[in-house]
């Protein structure tokens, strides 16, 4: 078998119990995880191909609007590079996107917020990595929007991001967030990550070599997933 | 520090949020027509091998109340063993995606996969491992998704041989693990995130 993957670092990922995230604090377990050499089971998972993708998959901007029309907000490219970590681009990951509106409103039934709704504007959105590891999709900048937690939190403007890399063991949803917004510091949930160059991590610079003049803005948002071990010395029993 | 440098960590994860729904399962949260068919919703079809089996279950917080915002994935084993077409021995079932998503009930929070019973799939050693779903987890309020397996009850005796159960040094957690037969190929599996019945959850 291949080595297995390399352990989460629990040190920089955020804890389970977070009490200024209100909400982690019932739904976070409390007793030892179970640690196991990964199997076949986790080193495995679902494949994708281009193939499933529709023509509008990654362009937030029309696939949900009517003929001839577009979401409202500023218009953004997010592309980057999805790498493991031991640096090699990932293939064929599938990226799945979902935001608020400019206005920081989801199209969902259980949102409460007074910001109106675009009817052009879905909210969804998906890509599949190239051949190295890269990926872009198109949409509108995200609003702020305020959430019951404290009494008076703010969520910094973020896109939610859910990644499959070729193994189970590498499932990953994160968020993304713009650089310079100054609610990044305020936030809890974002807050659950302890280690400052952590949380920088999840921050997209500004991209001007990659904006579109007169048409959108880019920002960069590289990805990490996890890795295999890269040592011939595997452990193993002796004869094997 | 440089923004969006990981320095070769994996990315920080960040919770799934109360809106998850709209991204993996935008169908069933009511946006429809972006993609026709939701990703995970049908993981057999008539001609897969295997007997059919069907698994419901909640994710069940520290109050004892079933969450209705989450969002569980299974991935498994066909009824051969092989997992899915990354598996170094050979293609599996055609007919079989291995893969399943459950938005949950939005009411009851209750989920379901139709699915078929997998196959054993080697441990690290050589041996097999008891047949098994792997089960992952998130939601608002959990900020990095939950791995865990479920086993099947009537498999008492690969039980006692399975590599990863026998490393569970409380005993009395293992049914925690261990579906429960609610009458012929279906199963009741809850997922408890906090007290006396927490359910393992792995770090793997
Ligand atoms: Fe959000």
């Amino acid at each position: 078998m291949k080595p297995g993957f390399i352990a989460r670092n629990r040190d920089w990922q955020p804890p389970a119990l977070t009490p200024r995230y209100k909400t982690s604090i019932t739904r976070s377990p409390q007793r030892a995880l179970l640690s196991f050499p990964t199997t076949l089971s986790e080193e495995t998972g679902p494949v994708f191909g281009h193939d499933m993708l529709g023509p509008l998959d990654n362009d937030l901007i029309h696939n949900f609007a009517a003929d001839g029309a577009s979401a409202i907000g500023p218009r953004i490219i997010v592309h980057g590079h999805v790498r493991d970590q031991n640096g090699r681009g990932v293939p064929n990951a599938l990226i799945e996107v979902w935001q608020a509106n400019a206005g920081g409103r989801y199209r969902h039934r259980k949102e409460g917020y007074i910001a109106p709704l675009d009817p052009n504007f879905g909210g969804c959105g998906r890509t599949v990595t190239d051949e190295n590891g890269r990926y872009e999709f198109r949409t509108i900048q995200p609003g702020a929007y305020p959430w019951p937690n404290g009494p008076n939190d703010w969520r910094p403007a973020h896109i939610h991001f859910s990644l499959f890399g070729g193994a189970f063991a590498q499932r990953l949803i994160t968020q993304m967030y713009f650089q310079g917004d100054p609610l990044i510091p305020l936030c809890p949930i974002l807050g659950s990550v302890g280690d400052p160059a952590a949380v920088n991590a999840l921050v997209a610079p500004l991209d001007m070599a990659m904006t579109v003049p007169m048409d959108a803005r880019a920002y960069r948002f590289d990805i990490t997933l996890r890795g295999r071990r890269q040592t011939a010395f595997e452990n193993r029993q002796e004869g094997l | 520090m440089d923004l969006n440098d990981t320095n070769g960590q994996e990315s920080p994860s960040q919770t799934a949020g109360p809106y998850v729904h709209i991204g993996c399962t935008p169908n069933a949260s009511g946006i429809k027509g972006v993609w026709a068919q939701d990703l995970g919703s049908a993981m057999v079809d008539k001609d897969t091998s295997g007997d059919r089996i069907t698994i419901r279950g909640s994710v069940i917080d520290g109050t004892g109340a079933a969450l209705t915002d989450t969002l569980v994935e299974i991935w498994q084993a066909d009824a051969g063993g092989i997992c899915g077409a990354n598996d170094p021995r050979g293609p599996g079932d055609p007919h079989f995606s291995g893969f399943g998503r459950s938005a949950g009930d939005m009411e009851t929070g209750e989920f379901r996969f139709d699915t078929i019973r997998p196959g054993p799939v080697p441990s690290r050693d050589g041996g097999l491992q008891a047949p098994h779903i792997t089960f992952w987890i998130v939601a608002r309020g959990i900020n990095t998704g939950l791995h865990t397996r479920l086993y099947f009850p009537e498999d008492t005796a690969a039980h006692a041989n399975d590599p990863i159960l026998s490393r569970i040094e409380h005993r009395s957690r293992i049914p925690t693990l261990i579906a429960k037969s609610e009458g012929a190929g279906v199963y009741r599996f809850d997922i408890r995130l906090q007290g006396e019945d927490e359910t393992i959850f792995f770090d793997i």
